[in-house]
């Protein structure tokens, strides 16, 4: 296991682009909104950590399909199938070197672009944890979702369509987090139930997205 | 003699052959009947005029979006554990027609906000999910058109239908949980079954016969003709082959 997690942490880091493009593409989006929304200090701090956790989570979808897709392709997918390791084994491995490749850089950064939103400093504890703890989350759901289309050619955009309304627990919670947290109201219950579906997903997706692949490999 | 032998698709077509016609008719009596009493023969609302006729097509319809989904997770589960293929098309069946009925719900939700709330859309819990509930029935649909082959098909999507409804409970709740920081309204979610009388009530509960009477004429329509489909394809790759 610790094997495979190595060489796909290798990979990622070497086959180009898979490990900064997603910091790269948080960094766009959290530039663009002041763009669109205009440079009022005061809107900003406000809405930060919704859009930074949608930045995060927008960043997250675009690395999706490069979680299987070219173990798919050049077979080695079959390979693990056929190893000593269980396909649960296999697809936790691969959802933990999404988020240390994508979620873990996500969670580091986020602070400094808090900054360029002009996140309260109340805001930046709770928004790290709030990322911190979402994030496994994010990749754990998106595997499952990288694990249902990847039989299909071009399956990227339906991946989205499949992911994101499964995001949609993990987002409200999570920037429920960050946003009580940056007003200095109490977090208690969002934290909780943030946590909650985050160590669910984390405990019980992982079967079905074997399942499903098992059903792809068939 | 067991209700599994309508899994079989002989059966299942020629037994639906016999009902279809039936229920098809009944449902087109039951709506006109329902909408036409509801629509001329009911008083007007002494707070909402007549705006309130429309809970004749949103009530139902949302009634409806809400249970095709459900009828879709259990027959998921009935592929997944005994894999009968009806169910599986009865599931794809139902998809579209439960898609339909949250785009009636939604619409008619907001003809009736407008004038009512002053505005088309508020980002309500109840129409926030019913909205992300629309999301995952395109999520669903689009899958099974995306995959050719059709057991993987069925497979998968049986799948989606089991995680997704799960993940659609919990946004339900998180959804309801998000917005009451801010501006939960009380007046918002109107609970119809307790504040309509009686006048109201007889031609509402007719329309909502009408409405799964045709949810269900729909879905055996589709289950046959997809049945009917698959035999065709199948007998042209015969003739394809020998």
């Amino acid at each position: 296991m610790i094997a495979l997690l190595l060489r796909d942490l290798r990979l990622a880091l070497r086959a180009g682009g898979g490990f900064g493009l997603g910091l790269a593409f948080f960094l766009i989006v959290t530039v663009m909104v002041p763009f669109g929304v205009g440079p009022d200090a005061a809107l900003l701090s406000r809405i930060a950590p919704g859009v930074l956790w949608i930045g995060a989570l927008l960043a997250c979808l675009l690395s999706l399909d490069r979680i299987l897709a070219l173990d798919w392709e050049d077979g080695s997918l079959d390979l693990l199938a056929t190893a000593p390791l269980p396909m649960e084994a296999v697809v936790s491995v691969k959802a933990l070197a999404h988020w240390i490749t994508t979620g873990l850089p996500l969670v580091l950064a986020a602070p400094a672009l808090g900054v360029l939103l002009n996140l309260p400093p109340s805001g930046y504890l709770w928004l790290v944890l709030s990322l911190a703890l979402g994030t496994p989350a994010l990749s754990v759901i998106g595997t499952f979702g990288a694990a249902l289309t990847v039989g299909i050619k071009r399956g990227g955009l339906l991946l989205s369509l499949l992911v994101l309304p499964l995001y949609v627990p993990t987002l409200i919670f999570g920037a429920e987090v960050a946003r009580r947290g940056a007003e200095g109201l109490a977090v208690a219950t969002p934290l909780a139930m943030l946590g909650g579906i985050s160590f669910g997903a984390m405990a019980l997706l992982p079967f079905a997205s074997a399942v499903v692949l098992r059903i792809n490999l068939r | 003699m067991s209700l599994w032998e309508y899994a079989n698709p002989v059966r299942f077509i020629r037994t639906t052959d016999i009902v279809l016609p039936w229920i098809s008719v009944l449902a087109v009596l039951c709506l006109v009947v329902g909408l036409i009493w509801g629509f001329f023969f009911t008083p007007d609302d002494y707070r909402q005029g007549s705006t309130v006729k429309i809970i004749y097509l949103h009530v139902p319809s949302a009634l409806m979006a809400i249970n095709a989904w459900l009828m879709m997770l259990v027959a998921s589960v009935i592929w997944v554990v005994r894999r009968h293929h009806v169910s599986a098309l009865a599931a794809r069946a139902a998809a579209p027609v439960g898609a339909v009925m949250t785009v009636i719900a939604l619409a008619t939700g907001a003809i009736w906000g407008q004038p009512m709330w002053g505005t088309w859309w508020a980002w309500d819990p109840r129409l926030t999910s019913f909205l992300i509930l629309f999301l995952f029935y395109l999520g669903y649909i689009a899958l099974w058109e995306a995959i050719e082959d059709d057991d993987t098909a069925a497979d998968l999507t049986a799948i989606l239908c089991l995680v997704g409804s799960v993940f659609a409970l919990l946004s339900r709740y998180a959804v309801n949980f998000w917005n009451q920081g801010l501006h939960q309204g009380a007046s918002l979610s109107l609970d119809k079954e307790e504040n309509v009388a009686d006048v109201f009530w007889l031609p509402l509960l007719v329309c909502i016969g009408g409405f799964v009477l045709l949810f269900l004429a729909l879905v055996f329509l589709r289950t046959q003709t997809e049945i009917r489909a698959r035999r065709t394809r199948a007998l042209l790759a015969r003739e394809r082959q020998g």
